[in-house]
């Protein structure tokens, strides 16, 4: 194991309850997988902020090009369909 | 003075004295990860204190409380082990100083959770899982470090070497801690000599660094003999305390 000078950059997701889905929370720099799992827990769980934590190399992770955002989302716009805003809630279904 | 009250000064001192020594580090530490993770090791460690301390107050029954302990006291009446003083040096030193000394607490709180003092059996159970990550934390800079470039390799080795001194102190035992252990209150801590010794060689070994060398050991720390260190650390620590006695923010 070499210990670089750069240390690479990764991605921080903390759950922050049981059930609830890994949320992206921001980033550390750390040489190697175990001590970014240790950053982040000392960087961003010290207010109980998580029940569980997962990173990523940031350079692992694939990204839609900013460039492109036209074609991949614009057509969405006009889709409103999609959306369920057309429909009648019965009054017995809460907490939609 | 009571040995309870000697004990939980010794144990007291001992979190104050390192805690006060990584918060030295806020805002010099190699990244800024690593700043926050010696200043939470450093948090822990005077929480602990505060804990042990209050209760240090009690059991004297003088009305000093921990800020009291902590802040008027001279080097002279401290009571922490010379493994803690000791500065920082650089980051490698910082980290042969956390993995000794948390390797060794944390043998010694998980047994005192079982104290037959309930005070010290409660903080035990709150220090312990603070504790077993310190010592996990600075095992794992070992092996990186050891295990990392050559300069790294060779600044690891000599912060260790700096430290195997003060090791044997950490485990002595006196009158008053054996009188303690026999009652339960206390632990007996050469008996946890052992399983430093194997976690000791075998995080060494996993970061290839030569097995531990204890030259002639040098104590004192534990009857307030301390090095010249303590006496810096406190002029830092004590300042506020000692130009304007009992301010409040």
């Amino acid at each position: 194991m070499k210990l670089s000078k750069d240390w690479p950059l990764w991605e921080v997701f903390i759950r922050s309850r049981g059930g609830l889905a890994h949320k992206h929370v921001g980033s550390v720099h750390a040489p190697d997988p175990e001590l970014a799992v240790r950053h982040a827990r000392d960087t961003y769980t010290r207010r109980l902020e998580g029940v569980s934590i997962w990173v990523v190399r940031s350079s692992d992770i694939v990204a839609s090009d900013p460039e492109q955002a036209g074609s991949m989302f614009e057509p969405a716009e006009t889709k409103i369909y999609r959306h369920p805003t057309f429909y009648n809630l019965p009054d017995a279904v809460k907490h939609m | 003075m009571s040995g309870l009250f000697q004990y939980l000064l010794r144990l007291g001192d001992d979190s104050l004295i390192l805690g006060q020594r990584l918060s030295e580090w806020c805002g010099h530490s190699p990244t800024i990860e690593v700043d926050l993770s010696l200043s939470n090791l450093g948090l822990d460690l005077i929480g602990q204190a505060t804990l042990l301390l209050g209760y240090a107050g009690e059991v004297e029954g003088k009305g000093r409380d921990a800020d009291r302990l902590a802040f008027h006291r001279d080097a002279l009446q401290f009571r922490n082990c010379l493994l803690v003083e000791q500065p920082n040096g650089d980051f490698a030193q910082t980290i042969a100083r956390q993995f000794l000394f948390s390797t060794y607490s944390h043998a010694l709180f998980q047994k005192l959770t079982g104290s037959t003092d309930a005070r010290i059996a409660e903080i035990a159970a709150k220090a312990v899982k603070e504790v077993a990550y310190h010592a996990d934390l600075a095992a794992d800079w070992v092996v990186r470090l050891g295990d990392g470039t050559e300069e790294s390799h060779r600044r690891m080795a000599e912060g260790l070497d700096w430290f195997w001194r003060f090791v044997d102190e950490m485990f002595e035992m006196d009158e008053v801690e054996r009188s303690l252990a026999e009652s339960g209150v206390a632990v007996d801590k050469a008996a946890l000599r052992p399983q430093f010794d194997e976690k000791v060689s075998s995080v060494l070994a996993a970061a290839t660094l030569q097995p531990a060398a204890y030259p002639y050991p040098i104590k004192g720390g534990r009857v307030g003999h301390h090095s010249e260190h303590l006496g810096h650390l406190l002029a830092q620590m004590q300042y506020l305390q000692r130009t304007y006695p009992d301010a409040v923010w």
